[in-house]
């Protein structure tokens, strides 16, 4: 079995995310399932980056503890990371920027010095380049062939031309050669490829593909980490698929320009973090009011205020659910993986649009910035079954026939039918204010029972149609975790190295924050030994939200708020003490 | 031919204050839109939160009522996704030149196509009196028992210095004049803005109608050049005043049209809707497999 991770750690601007994103295509295409995780701080140059890609020839889900190969570009590296390296492991350096100690490592440790400035000198490359070279040693200790790592060279930096391409191939295979010559003893982890077709995405690219996927015609995006990688993708191919983005001055702006997209016909989203969200808060409640369809992207990270804005959390989900003056329906999805990103995105468009209200994908750095391997067909297959469904949006000929339209008719599902700007006969008002039928402010006390009761049918006219959370593993297995977001991943690890253990597990993974899955969670609550909730933040936001909807108490819970994503170890440490107690 | 009956509603009337010059800004610009010929399905009028931004409930075309400070951003996002309706962004000063002052720059910077009407009366009107950004310096009342020290904002200079393509300033006491200007700002393929000094009657006791009529010039009578940027704000720096004048003083108040300039604007600069406006585009059936292959 192949289990291989690697770590190349540097200061920001010598390329890090690049190098390490381009490891994860190199174990990508030897068919290997593929986790990659990146920490960084929030600056430009300097600083420490680090990116950790782990490649195996079964499926995995997340990263782990233990690094089999380090790339130190500077000695900080060392000094950060020389703990996590494994027994047999290796450490890649350039002796003449990074000293090691021979006490640093133990015996078993191969250390490969590899001159990787004087390479870059020697194949007529910048310095910057030192991480080109690293890719390509790193390759020759666990693969014999370079020509998976030419081929990928050839894709990514084929729009850059020729020359680029060619100052690439030269100092990665200088320093593939270089350890192919150099290194003995051998490295004891070698890689052999599978005939697995796998793409490499991160959430953030996968929710932009399923926007896109979706229909999506209009974004406004003010930047923010961790939703940067949504505008990008975005951008990228707004012209073929003939989306609109703008980047608006701040968030409030983006929000409203959403909004008015969306009332005038167009499907629109906005992305930000909790500080723009916070921004935008009033504004959501804007749209709910107005009945205007719209997608709000939150990607969590540690706060409050600026926080710790490159790292993650799970530290936003009572604020989603509750952001804005007033009561009002929402829908709140919080994916797992980034599979579930893009299924999730799609399926929020048209929630959005059928329910004419905001509908908010609550996602973290983690889940965002980390690339994962998905079958091609998996992501094909959702692509090729999604049907864009526009609720009660009125075509031209059914509003030109109407004499006495009302945008906010009072029916019996709360689903008024929609006309937009443009079209004859639907002539009508979108208001802030409480209104009536016709859009127009009302104070009356009869009319505000009636349109807060009519905004919150649509929610009772969704959840027929929501699916229950999901639940995996073992019915009779003595511990139910119970979890949300981005903990699918490190838990669906420690499941499977639990499973090896002969230790089952039950996961019950709740998607659905609002309207909230009561009976489904309660039923599973009620058949479970101990119960055991994970979450990444301090107070147990989910776990509250799982008393308050079904009047239980879990047994136990594993939270964590460093800023870090849970390691797969320590969620198995705790269930076996958990199954001790 | 669309007629002034086409544009009333039949289910209310406006419920502004006797005198209000909200009224004068009201008739101007379904005169406008009259005289304009505009379908008024094609027609949307975006505001925000002031007395001024109930006027789409008055108006039988397209409207949205959103936030205090925010209809510029709804009404970029509806001029985006559908080029061929015509925008107006009604608001007051508060709106445009205080809560919302930082979507108005940017705004004017794009030259998105709006309209935009600011109902500028001096005054917080509808939260009883305080003072907006416009409020001249050294006013006091019962809100504010000390005199104003802040400079006024003046928004034509603000304007023409973010790069609004089509500057002027009206006067809720000249229909004909509002009427003119409103048709003039809306024909103009850019960021236009009417700046229209609208006295309140109930809380503004200093800059009254018959105040203003006793200031007001126009500045097509005066030989004013509105191709000429440096001239426009020069005209612009003549008031509102950055001090207080002595007794026997009188300021002139320019009104008209300061500036205007052809630039492109953002629409043209969009390239995905040049063909056709986003809303008239298909979204189905998107194939993103080669997108899906290369992640690969």
């Amino acid at each position: 079995m192949t289990d291989l991770q690697w770590l190349i750690g540097g200061e920001a601007g010598y390329g890090i995310v690049t190098t390490g994103v381009m490891m994860s295509k190199i174990f990508t295409r030897l068919g290997l399932s593929v986790f990659d995780y990146v920490e960084y701080p929030s600056l430009i140059r300097g600083g420490h980056n680090a990116y950790y890609v782990r490649g195996s020839d079964n499926p995995i889900f997340s990263q782990r503890k233990g690094i089999d190969i380090l790339v130190a570009l500077n000695k900080d590296t060392i000094n950060k990371h020389k703990d996590e390296v494994s027994e047999n492991g290796a450490i890649i350096y350039d002796p003449s920027v990074t000293k090691v100690e021979p006490q640093e490592f133990s015996p078993s440790i191969l250390r490969v010095e590899v001159p990787l400035l004087e390479i870059t000198k020697k194949v007529g490359a910048d310095h910057l380049m030192i991480n080109t070279v690293a890719i390509g040693a790193s390759l020759a200790l666990f693969y014999s062939d370079f020509g998976v790592l030419q081929k990928i060279l050839t894709d990514v930096f084929g729009k850059k031309g020729e020359k680029v391409i060619q100052e690439n191939l030269n100092a990665s295979k200088a320093g593939f050669d270089y350890v192919k010559t150099h290194s003995a003893p051998p490295f004891k982890k070698q890689v052999n490829a599978l005939k697995q077709q796998n793409l490499l995405i991160s959430a953030a690219e996968a929710v932009a593909l399923g926007a896109i996927r979706a229909g999506l015609q209009f974004a406004a995006i003010y930047p923010m980490t961790p939703i940067n990688g949504v505008m990008t993708t975005i951008v990228q191919n707004a012209s073929t698929y003939g989306i609109v983005v703008k980047e608006p001055e701040d968030e409030i702006a983006g929000i409203n320009m959403a909004i008015g997209a969306s009332f005038a016909g167009a499907r629109s989203l906005v992305a930000t973090s909790g500080g723009g969200f916070s921004l935008m808060v009033e504004s959501l409640g804007l749209a709910a009011q107005t009945e205007v369809p719209l997608v709000v992207v939150e990607g969590m990270r540690p706060g409050p205020a600026t926080g710790m804005p490159t790292w993650t959390e799970q530290g936003d989900v009572r604020f989603v659910l509750h952001a804005a003056q007033g009561d009002f329906p929402r829908i709140v999805i919080a994916p797992g993986d980034a599979e579930e990103a893009f299924g999730f995105t799609m399926t929020a468009f048209n929630l959005a649009e059928t329910y004419q209200l905001p509908v908010i994908l609550l996602v973290d750095k983690y889940l965002m910035e980390s690339h994962a391997t998905v079958p091609f067909e998996n992501l094909s297959s959702r692509a090729d079954s999604f049907r864009i469904e526009r609720g009660k949006l009125l075509r031209d000929e059914d509003v030109a026939v109407q004499t006495d339209y009302k945008r906010y008719a009072l029916v019996e599902d709360g689903i008024s039918p929609r006309s937009i700007p443009g079209q004859k006969g639907g002539i009508g008002l979108a208001g802030s204010d409480e209104h009536d039928e016709h859009g127009l402010y009302s104070e009356d006390a009869h009319m505000r029972v009636s349109m807060m009761d009519k905004r919150f049918k649509k929610l009772d006219s969704a959840i027929p149609h929501i699916p229950p959370p999901d639940l995996y593993g073992d019915e009779k297995a003595p511990v139910t975790i119970v979890s949300f977001g981005s903990t699918k991943m490190p838990i669906f690890e420690a499941m499977s190295s639990l499973a090896r253990e002969g230790i089952a597990i039950r996961f019950l993974k709740v998607s659905y924050l609002n309207p909230f899955p009561t009976e489904a969670v309660a039923s599973t609550m009620k058949d479970s030994q101990k119960t055991l909730v994970i979450e990444n933040n301090k107070t147990g936001q989910f776990e509250g939200l799982i008393r308050e909807y079904t009047g239980f108490s879990v047994s136990d819970h594993l939270r964590k708020y460093d800023g870090r994503p849970f390691y797969p170890e320590e969620i198995v440490d705790h269930v076996k003490t958990l199954l001790k107690k | 031919m669309t007629e002034l009956k086409d544009l009333e509603i039949t289910y209310d009337k406006p419920n502004w204050c006797p005198g209000c010059g909200d009224f004068g800004v009201w008739i101007s610009l379904k005169n406008a839109i009259v005289s304009l010929n505009l379908n008024p399905w094609e027609v949307v009028l975006v505001s925000g939160i002031g007395c001024s931004s109930k006027l789409p409930y008055w108006v039988k075309t397209y409207g949205f009522n959103g936030l205090h400070g925010r209809p510029m951003p709804v009404a970029e996002g509806i001029k985006l996704a559908n080029q061929g309706l015509t925008v107006i962004v009604i608001g007051g000063d508060g709106d445009q030149y205080g809560e919302g002052a930082n979507h108005l720059i940017h705004a004017a910077r794009r030259n998105i196509d709006l309209t935009v009407m600011v109902h500028n009366n001096q005054i917080y009107g509808l939260t009883t009196g305080q003072f907006s950004p416009t409020t001249d310096i050294g006013e006091k009342n019962k809100a504010n028992p000390n005199p104003i020290i802040e400079v006024p904002l003046n928004p034509i200079a603000l304007a023409l210095s973010a790069g609004a393509t089509f500057v002027a300033r009206g006067f809720a006491g000249d229909n004909k004049q509002e009427t003119q200007l409103i048709t003039e700002g809306v024909k103009h393929k850019g960021f236009a803005i009417i700046d229209t000094m609208q006295p309140c009657v109930t809380f503004n006791h200093k800059n009254t109608f018959s105040w203003f009529y006793e200031r007001v010039y126009k500045l097509e009578e005066e030989g004013h050049d509105p191709l000429n940027r440096i001239k426009a704000f020069e005209r612009a720096e003549e008031w509102p005043l950055r001090k207080v004048l002595e007794q026997n003083q009188k300021e002139r108040i320019p009104t008209g049209i300061f500036y205007k300039e052809d630039r492109s604007t953002w629409e043209d600069a969009t390239l995905q809707i040049q063909k056709a406006p986003l809303v008239k585009q298909s979204m189905e059936n998107r194939d993103i497999t080669p997108l899906l292959r290369e992640l690969m």
